[in-house]
């Protein structure tokens, strides 16, 4: 499956998630961002920033952690990237679906 | 590089901390091939009685009864094990000891975690305040179940809503068979037309993997089920008796069946072992400790990205038996577990479904063989899935946590 971000054709998987971790880069996260009608702020950009740095070190990641991480709490994760945050802010992030559920 | 003969002239001390599913079948399938006597294998419980928890879910509807549900740890192992009944009050994993409650230390040379989940309804801001078992119940204790039964037998229509605070939980499909089954039972009261049967949930559709969804999606809505979906829970207000999300939304309720967030162990909190939900962090293939090598994970304990399910325990203990016997050889973990889960599913009526899935594959609609007793056809509804879930608790109590298939096999054969 492939989805055009700024002209440029990217592999997503079904949900969307980037597959090439090297296609992701700020631009293209403000434009995946956009396409959710998100408009992101420093404190998306330090969210997205936390949730990278996790994945990079193999940190299995949840909402609940996303609550205890000192950023923000889980009301404000809720309201940065509303219906499913975690997943939303993956996806802006160009990580894969978080594994957390099942 | 360890002498492997020095396996066999010391004996080694093997724990396994707690006695549920995961704890007795890795038990008893060691103790089958501890040949003279290479290990000492203890099970420690703080608790003797052993609970079927599958059987939880038929409780509230008098489709079974506690006694059925229950035994007593002692006639659950194999000669040769050794239960003990007493409360580990840490793990002091760096120097490879229990520390007990009443002070005494037990060392080990490897120890497996069989520590499960709980629920805990007091993470929930609300939960446990002046509707809890009275308009609030769950179905994943004893003590929940039986009041809920009570809570059924009185209710006479209104909004019965089914809710799920946070992933993962124990047995991921109970909630949906929970709404099937009282689906049923409403119709046989008559009052299913006066009730709003709704499943909120934290997860996008009715289960997490897309054609699972998609099917039980299908259940629900045949069986009039609103489905609301992404539901993120803040709290209850206890009041005005509704769920409040995160995101605004308001689910109002005259019944509330709710899974509360389950987490791991206290146990695993106070010994600094745990994540944020007090999981085990784990190698998802090998089932070893991600922090110590002589340390593995069984069930529900463990924060690997498979179902907590007792069929997920069963097929754990092949790995966790071959990588205990590696690590005394001094040798590489194998990566075997592959996150394979099986589940039937009542789906009401005297039907079911049953799907089989692991960390690669979705939920299948092949005939699966069951250990020699199916087959049992995919994800289509059936009266066979039926019957193989009613066949469980037999073949739970004395086959599963004997390990016992072997000689089932043969008999066939």
């Amino acid at each position: 499956m492939q989805k055009t971000y700024l002209g440029k054709q990217l592999e997503v998987d079904e949900n969307g998630h980037l597959v090439n971790p090297e296609d992701w880069s700020k631009e293209i996260a403000s434009a995946i961002a956009k396409d959710m009608g998100i408009e992101l702020t420093d404190k998306h950009w330090e969210l997205i920033e936390y949730l990278r740095k996790e994945a990079e070190n193999n940190e299995s990641m949840s909402i609940r952690k996303v609550g205890k991480s000192g950023i923000v709490t889980i009301k404000e994760f809720y309201n940065l990237f509303p219906r499913g945050p975690l997943k939303n802010a993956s996806k802006i992030a160009g990580l894969p679906k978080p594994e957390s559920c099942l | 590089m360890i002498n492997i003969s020095n396996i066999n002239i010391f004996m080694k001390k093997i724990i396994i901390i707690g006695a549920g599913t995961a704890g007795t079948i890795i038990a008893n399938k060691l103790q089958k091939i501890n040949r003279n006597n290479r290990f000492e294998i203890t099970v420690i419980d703080k608790q003797s009685i052993h609970y079927y928890q599958p059987g939880y879910l038929f409780l509230p509807f008098g489709k079974l009864e506690e006694h059925q549900v229950k035994k007593d740890k002692k006639d659950l192992f194999i000669d040769g094990v050794n239960l003990e009944i007493s409360k580990v009050s840490k793990i002091d994993a760096e120097n490879n000891r229990l520390i007990m409650e009443d002070g005494n230390s037990k060392p080990y040379d490897l120890l497996v975690i069989a520590t499960g989940v709980n629920i805990r309804p007091d993470e929930t801001e609300g939960m446990t305040g002046d509707l809890w078992y009275k308009n609030i119940f769950d179905f994943y204790t004893m003590e929940g179940a039986k009041k809920l039964r009570e809570a059924l037998k009185s209710f006479n229509g209104g909004d019965l809503v089914m809710h799920i605070v946070e992933m993962p939980i124990k047995c991921p499909v109970a909630p949906l068979e929970f709404v099937f089954l009282v689906d049923e039972y409403l119709r046989d009261r008559g009052i299913r037309d006066k009730t709003n049967i709704k499943y909120v949930t934290p997860l996008e559709g009715a289960f997490t993997r897309p054609l699972a969804a998609k099917k039980l999606g299908g259940l629900l809505e045949e069986r009039n089920i609103k489905i609301v979906p992404n539901f993120g829970t803040e709290k209850i207000d206890n009041e005005q008796q509704m769920l409040l999300g995160y995101d605004g939304r308001e689910v109002g309720f005259d019944l509330l069946v709710t899974v509360p967030t389950n987490m791991g162990s206290n146990l695993i909190e106070s010994s600094g072992l745990g994540n944020e939900l007090n999981l085990v962090p784990t190698n998802q293939y090998s089932l070893q400790s991600k922090k110590h090598k002589n340390i593995f994970v069984a069930g529900d304990a463990s924060d690997i990205p498979a179902s907590k399910a007792g069929s997920v325990a069963h097929f754990q203990a092949e790995t966790i038996i071959t990588n205990i016997l590696r690590y005394f050889k001094g040798k590489k973990m194998k990566e075997s577990f592959k996150g394979h889960a099986n589940c039937f599913i009542e789906t009401g009526d005297n039907k079911g479904v049953m799907i089989d899935f692991d960390y690669d594959n979705e939920p299948n609609v092949r005939k699966i063989p069951f250990e020699g007793i199916g087959p049992f056809s995919g994800l289509s509804e059936s009266r066979i899935n039926h019957w193989g879930k009613v066949t469980m608790r037999q073949y739970y109590w004395n086959i599963l946590l004997k390990d016992r298939f072997s000689k089932i096999l043969n008999l066939i054969k």
